[in-house]
């Protein structure tokens, strides 16, 4: 209205804020910066009034129009109802999954506690596993390291590939064949975790033995790469399956992410020069950081509460031998141990023992959790 | 030679030719990297793909396979089929997502919609954050100690499906979350400023935008709860025949059928319908996964 004479031209006087505004305060961060908090509260309820208020005064005063009808402008009447009912029902979801996790817990914790209390070994340093008799006996070392151990190998194989290949959904090929092999990828999640175990042990194991073979033979005096198993259902082997299991988790998250790098980003870096590379580094990895960072963080969380496939996989070592850090050696993982025992329960104490167990693994995971989200949050351009 | 020394000169000033050395170098071995990995990824799916059809398919092409169930059929002898199985992870899956999706988009759309920023949402957040982090053998735990050690249940698919419950919820909720913090707010406010109110801009403008993530991650969900087999093995056990009833004994499904058969001598017919149990759960798997794709492209229409 104002920005304008009376002829339609500009009025430049007027627009000199808009045009003396250096460039730098369009750099990306704005965009980032406007929150749905702010749109939440301008609920179009109140927006409303003042439209009506504008048309009355131009109405003319015999004219019969009464007040907030608004003349020629004509307000749809909006209803409260669905609003309430559906505000009602996500709190209500919302409410109902905070306690029945808050149940979970406490009930896990209450089931292991009475165990824990007449442990007899140390709980965190020991690798005895006795929970059969009168007396229990358990600790959780050996189950730590092979969980640990298997996960984060797992994750070093998968996540630059996932990288990759979310690259290479964006950035390098052509539409038409990117969405098929994106598809293809996220096949790969749909393939069920026995399946990946079945076909580990059986197929895989076979195909990978003359390598670690000959990696225990050639490094062997690194204790990681040290001589292990003579079957095949090695941690190696384990690890590797579970690299393919949550690939196409970081893959597909990866892409999301990346797919919403803004294009003028891209742009203005292709109109500098930039090689594709640079783009992907300057534009592509900035944005996109805190989500491949989650998306690792959310696939090493299912590496590590993966059981079945592990389960099959890993050859379990003979109860009292020794304690062998290697990759090339068995073990059993927190889940793998409680699934193998999954016909043990009869008994409180021996449940509860397998239930401390698992909440370990339990704050294992939610660290790892929450270590990512603190980098997302605090690294992260976007969110 | 004096125009040699201007081109240089040029050169210096605005150089457009393509990059050179080091740059060009390291752009190279990045699409080297990137198509590699790409080819990398592919491997792992056609090999096992391979391995189960390779060894499933004389199986289910068998017309009994699908009208059939095991009653009566020992692993040493031929035939029968894996009707059993199907009805039981279908049955099982089905009550799973008609509790899980529900529960876990209205929790997704109170936390970006209703609750953004705010600390309820936090709480619910970091509770999402814990379930997601719950191993499949420890919420079977939970519901095996809750349902059949205390109140004194039996096995039954319905307690399976209530710790696959706990296992899918958070994928559903995490990727409707996530896809819902991508609809751009200008959708939002453009809605707000036609008089549309709150919940008709969540169903019509900012569900549709979504769809294709969301029905993404419930497709990713349910595969991941139709292949479990931890829950299945505590919670309901393994039957050869077939049972419909989800609240009362046990049920076959495809994973426990694998698991019942795959320590089987490789010559035992038994352990050929362990691959047949493979292709078949698979195939389903699959099926759903074309669907969600097909419906994930209705919605993208819509969007433009």
């Amino acid at each position: 209205m104002s920005n304008t004479d009376d002829f339609g031209k500009p009025l430049k006087s007027t627009s000199t804020d808009d045009l003396g505004r250096p460039l730098d305060d369009h750099a990306p961060a704005d965009a980032s910066v406007s929150p749905v908090a702010v749109a939440g509260e301008h609920h179009p309820s109140h927006a409303a009034p003042p439209v009506p208020k504008v048309a009355a005064r131009e109405a003319r005063p015999d004219s019969p129009a009464t007040e907030g009808d608004g003349g020629r402008v004509r307000l749809a009447k909006v209803g409260k109802a669905g609003d309430k009912v559906f505000l009602g029902l996500s709190v209500t979801s919302a409410v109902l999954i905070v306690a029945v996790v808050a149940f979970v817990g406490l009930f896990l914790l209450s089931m292991a506690l009475p165990s824990l209390m007449a442990n007899q070994a140390n709980f965190l340093t020991s690798r005895e596993w006795n929970v059969g008799g009168e007396q229990l006996a358990f600790g959780i070392a050996g189950l730590l390291w092979t969980t640990v151990l298997t996960s984060v190998v797992a994750m070093m194989i998968a996540v630059p590939i996932a990288v990759g290949c979310a690259l290479l959904i964006t950035m390098f090929l052509p539409k038409r064949v990117a969405s098929p092999f994106g598809f293809v990828v996220e096949l790969l999640a749909a393939v069920p975790s026995i399946i990946f175990g079945l076909w580990g042990i059986k197929v895989l194991a076979p195909f990978l033995n003359p390598m670690t073979l000959w990696l225990q033979n050639t490094f062997g005096w690194f204790p990681l790469l040290g001589k292990g198993l003579s079957s095949t259902g090695t941690a190696f082997v384990a690890s590797v399956v579970l690299a393919i299991m949550i690939l196409p988790i970081v893959t597909s998250m990866s892409r999301d992410v990346f797919a919403q790098t803004p294009r003028d980003h891209i742009e203005a870096a292709l109109a500098l020069g930039a090689t594709k590379w640079e783009v992907i580094k300057t534009a592509v990895f900035p944005y996109g950081r805190s989500g491949v960072i989650s998306a690792s963080m959310l696939g090493l969380g299912r590496a590590l509460g993966e059981t079945v496939a592990v389960m099959i996989i890993l050859a379990q070592e003979a109860p009292g031998s020794p304690f062998n850090p290697s990759l090339f050696a068995g073990g059993e993982t927190f889940a793998s141990k409680i699934a193998n025992n999954a016909a043990e329960f009869d008994t409180p104490s021996k449940t509860g023992a397998y239930i401390a167990a698992g909440l370990v693994l339990f704050i294992v995971t939610f660290a790892v959790n929450a270590m990512a989200r603190i980098i997302a949050d605090r690294g992260g351009v976007k969110s | 030679m004096s125009t040699a020394t201007e081109a240089t000169e040029h050169v210096g000033k605005f150089d457009l030719s393509k990059p050179k050395g080091a740059r060009a170098a390291k752009n190279t071995a990045t699409t080297v990297f990137v198509y590699a990995c790409g080819l990398l990824a592919l491997i792992p799916l056609v090999w096992i793909l391979f391995a189960v059809i390779s060894q499933g398919l004389p199986v289910i092409l068998n017309a009994n396979w699908w009208i059939d169930d095991l009653t009566g059929i020992t692993f040493r002898r031929a035939g029968g089929g894996a009707l059993h199985a199907i009805i039981g992870t279908l049955e099982i899956g089905l009550i799973c997502a008609v509790i899980a999706v529900p529960l876990g988009i209205l929790g997704a759309i109170f936390l970006i919609e209703y609750a953004r920023g705010t600390r309820w949402a936090r709480v619910v957040s970091f509770m999402v954050d814990i379930l997601s982090g719950v191993p499949s053998i420890v919420a079977a735990l939970f519901v095996f100690a809750l349902f059949i050690t205390i109140l004194g249940q039996g096995r039954s698919g319905f307690a399976a499906a209530v710790a696959l419950v706990l296992l899918m919820l958070p994928v559903v909720l995490r990727s409707t979350e996530e896809m819902l913090k991508l609809v751009p707010d200008s959708l939002r406010e453009a809605s707000y400023a036609l008089g549309v109110p709150k919940w008709k801009t969540i169903l019509n403008i900012v569900i549709p935008t979504a769809f294709s993530g969301i029905a993404t991650g419930i497709v990713l969900g349910l595969a991941r709860v139709m292949g479990e087999t931890a829950p299945l093995l505590i919670l309901v056990g393994y039957a050869q025949g077939t049972n419909t009833n989800p609240n009362s004994s046990v049920m076959g499904t495809l994973p426990t059928m694998i698991n019942d058969g795959r320590t089987q001598a490789e010559s035992m017919p038994g352990y050929a319908r362990v691959w047949g149990a493979a292709l078949t759960l698979i195939i389903l798997v699959m099926g759903l996964n074309l669907l969600a794709r097909a419906l994930a492209n209705v919605g993208k229409v819509k969007n433009k």
